[in-house]
């Protein structure tokens, strides 16, 4: 009812405007009507999301160095070596030197040069996986990549259990929990989000269904997966917990999921940033600084 | 204005932590890697609580063995010692154990087999990524160290291997440092933890540490020395090799080789 009444009262800002919105990184819409301040992050959520983004950084480019060890995916307990679903390799002339990098998934091959399977180091085409610029450390040091990834694994998980505890505790959970009437506006919603037409007023209160599915499934979906299938690559704790190794159908199977979540938050962090410049860069982040978010009116139905 | 103040130092911080791709310094700095380092210690703690000291690795069906065991590391000790042995095939390979014991002995590679033995089919996991399912058979570490007798201070055993890690003069003869690992006795007295000399019913090949190597099963591939003639019980490792109670350990590797 509300979203109808919404559409009916709200002229859309012209493609025109909403182009100049984007270039501007989300300026007002209506530079004439008043922002009403709104309190949107708390503290708990501020702090959690921000040691978060950094934790996972290293999480990735430590994670990517390790990955560079062997840089091939399989499926099932053990590695089939002939058989890898994916795998970056270096092709390598008759004098040594390496002269392609190649990405194989399944049986199709690519030429990825440079990027991946051989990247520069020194200016000199080399074996890798990952490029140096995307891993940490640097330089191949697998040694040093395990020690960055297990330390910020332990940050990572004290965060976002204090962040689930807060959630909990203050009912965040059920900000963030689509609801039915969340999953009837989704096409709604999906339409609105491709017009680059994003709520206002009250709406702009509460997180919509879009948002409450992405970070929901980021938050309680994603980061439970991703530290279980970290935990079934050790072989300590798949003694400890042999349901872990089932629950992924084997080490390796839990390596490749631990891999695809991995993207999956590079995926999410990708949209995330394009939502927070198309919805309005600077109250974006004050409001994930500060706490404070300006609201624009809704047009025609508060006055 | 605040705002922004607050919002530049964040966007400084963020940099700041952008710029750790290409920087291995950081990796270097000494103070960096004590604070890192303090993560192994918890995740040992935390591993040992749930795992204790009798959780066994999962056991497959020869149905999982894996057609080739890949080998990793070194494939072929260089030494003429070891070559020798390699023609005798190993009809005068010893394993001594001394150290911290009440009985130190030495036992010949026959004197193994006739201890009562253990076969175990498990999933070995390469420090790399890798994994390989393979059925070992040998004796358990433990029967052998019922032999010894461990005195009250003996904390961990070192293995030492017969494979040379340099070779300074390039003649394929090494000039120092053979591999060695260490265990704590928690995991030697494990089940599962064997001196291994048969991998899948035929005895152990060369690439794969013939005639003897350690299995213990909940740890990583680099703690599973190979061409083991060694086992000295101490109480502390910090006067062995590098002082880190390993090969690989001595170039940065955890100890704690269980994730």
């Amino acid at each position: 009812m509300e979203a109808s009444a919404h559409q009916l009262g709200n002229p859309r800002p012209s493609p025109s405007r909403r182009f100049l919105n984007f270039l501007t990184f989300g300026a007002r819409t209506r530079p004439d009507e008043p922002r009403i301040p709104f309190y949107r992050h708390a503290l708990a959520v501020r702090i959690t999301h921000w040691l978060n983004a950094g934790v996972l950084l290293v999480m990735l480019m430590s994670g990517l160095q390790i990955f560079n060890a062997h840089p091939a995916l399989y499926w099932g307990a053990q590695s089939n070596f002939a058989h890898p679903l994916l795998s970056f390799s270096a092709l390598q002339n008759s004098a040594g030197q390496v002269v392609r990098g190649i990405t194989q998934i399944g049986s199709w091959q690519f030429n990825t040069t440079g990027i991946l399977g051989a990247s520069r180091m020194d200016g000199v085409l080399v074996v890798r996986g990952f490029p140096a610029w995307a891993t940490l450390p640097g330089p191949q040091w697998l040694a040093m990549g395990r020690v960055w990834h297990f330390f910020f694994a332990w940050l990572f998980v004290i965060n976002g259990a204090l962040f689930a505890l807060y959630a909990l505790a203050r009912g965040h959970v059920r900000d963030l929990l689509p609801t039915a009437r969340d999953f009837r506006n989704l096409p709604h919603e999906i339409v609105e989000h491709i017009r680059l037409c994003f709520p206002k007023g009250e709406d702009a209160k509460r997180y919509n269904a879009l948002q409450k599915l992405a970070y929901f499934t980021v938050i309680f979906i994603q980061g439970p997966l991703v530290v279980l299938t970290g935990l079934t690559m050790s072989p300590t704790m798949d003694a400890a917990f042999p349901f872990l190794p089932w629950l992924f159908g084997g080490r390796q199977s839990a390596r490749t999921i631990h891999f695809l979540c991995a993207f999956s938050f590079v995926a999410f962090f990708v949209v995330h940033i394009v939502m927070v410049v198309l919805s309005g860069t600077w109250n974006n982040l004050r409001s994930m600084i500060t706490g404070r978010y300006l609201i624009e009116g809704d047009g025609g139905t508060r006055a | 204005m605040p705002d922004r103040r607050k919002f530049l130092s964040a966007a400084a911080a963020s940099a700041g932590a952008l710029s750790l791709a290409g920087c291995k310094s950081l990796s270097q700095t000494p103070w960096v890697q004590d604070v890192l380092y303090t993560a192994e210690g918890l995740t040992r703690r935390v591993q040992r609580l749930f795992a204790g000291s009798h959780a066994l690795a999962k056991e497959y069906t020869k149905a999982d063995i894996a057609p080739v065991f890949r080998a990793n590391g070194t494939i072929n000790p260089p030494t003429d010692d070891y070559q020798q042995h390699v023609k005798e095939g190993f009809a005068s390979w010893e394993v001594t154990v001394d150290g911290l014991v009440e009985h130190p002995l030495t036992l010949t590679l026959a004197d193994l087999r006739k201890l009562p033995s253990r076969t175990q089919i498990t999933r070995h996991d390469c420090v790399e990524g890798w994994s390989c399912i393979g059925e070992w058979t040998g004796a358990p570490l433990r029967a052998v160290l019922a032999m010894a007798k461990p005195k009250p201070n003996a904390r961990y055993c070192v293995f030492h291997c017969a494979d040379p890690m340099t070779d300074t003069d390039s003649d394929g003869v090494a000039d120092a440092d053979f591999y060695y690992e260490s265990h704590d006795l928690l995991e030697c007295l494990h089940p599962q933890t064997l001196l291994a000399y048969d991998l899948n019913g035929k005895p152990l090949p060369v690439a794969n540490g013939a005639p003897v190597r350690l299995r213990a099963e909940r740890q990583l591939g680099y703690k599973q020395a190979k061409y083991v003639e060694r086992i000295e019980l101490v109480e502390s490792f910090a006067h062995i090799g590098g002082g880190r109670g390993g090969y690989w350990e001595d170039q940065g590797y955890n100890w704690y080789g269980g994730i």
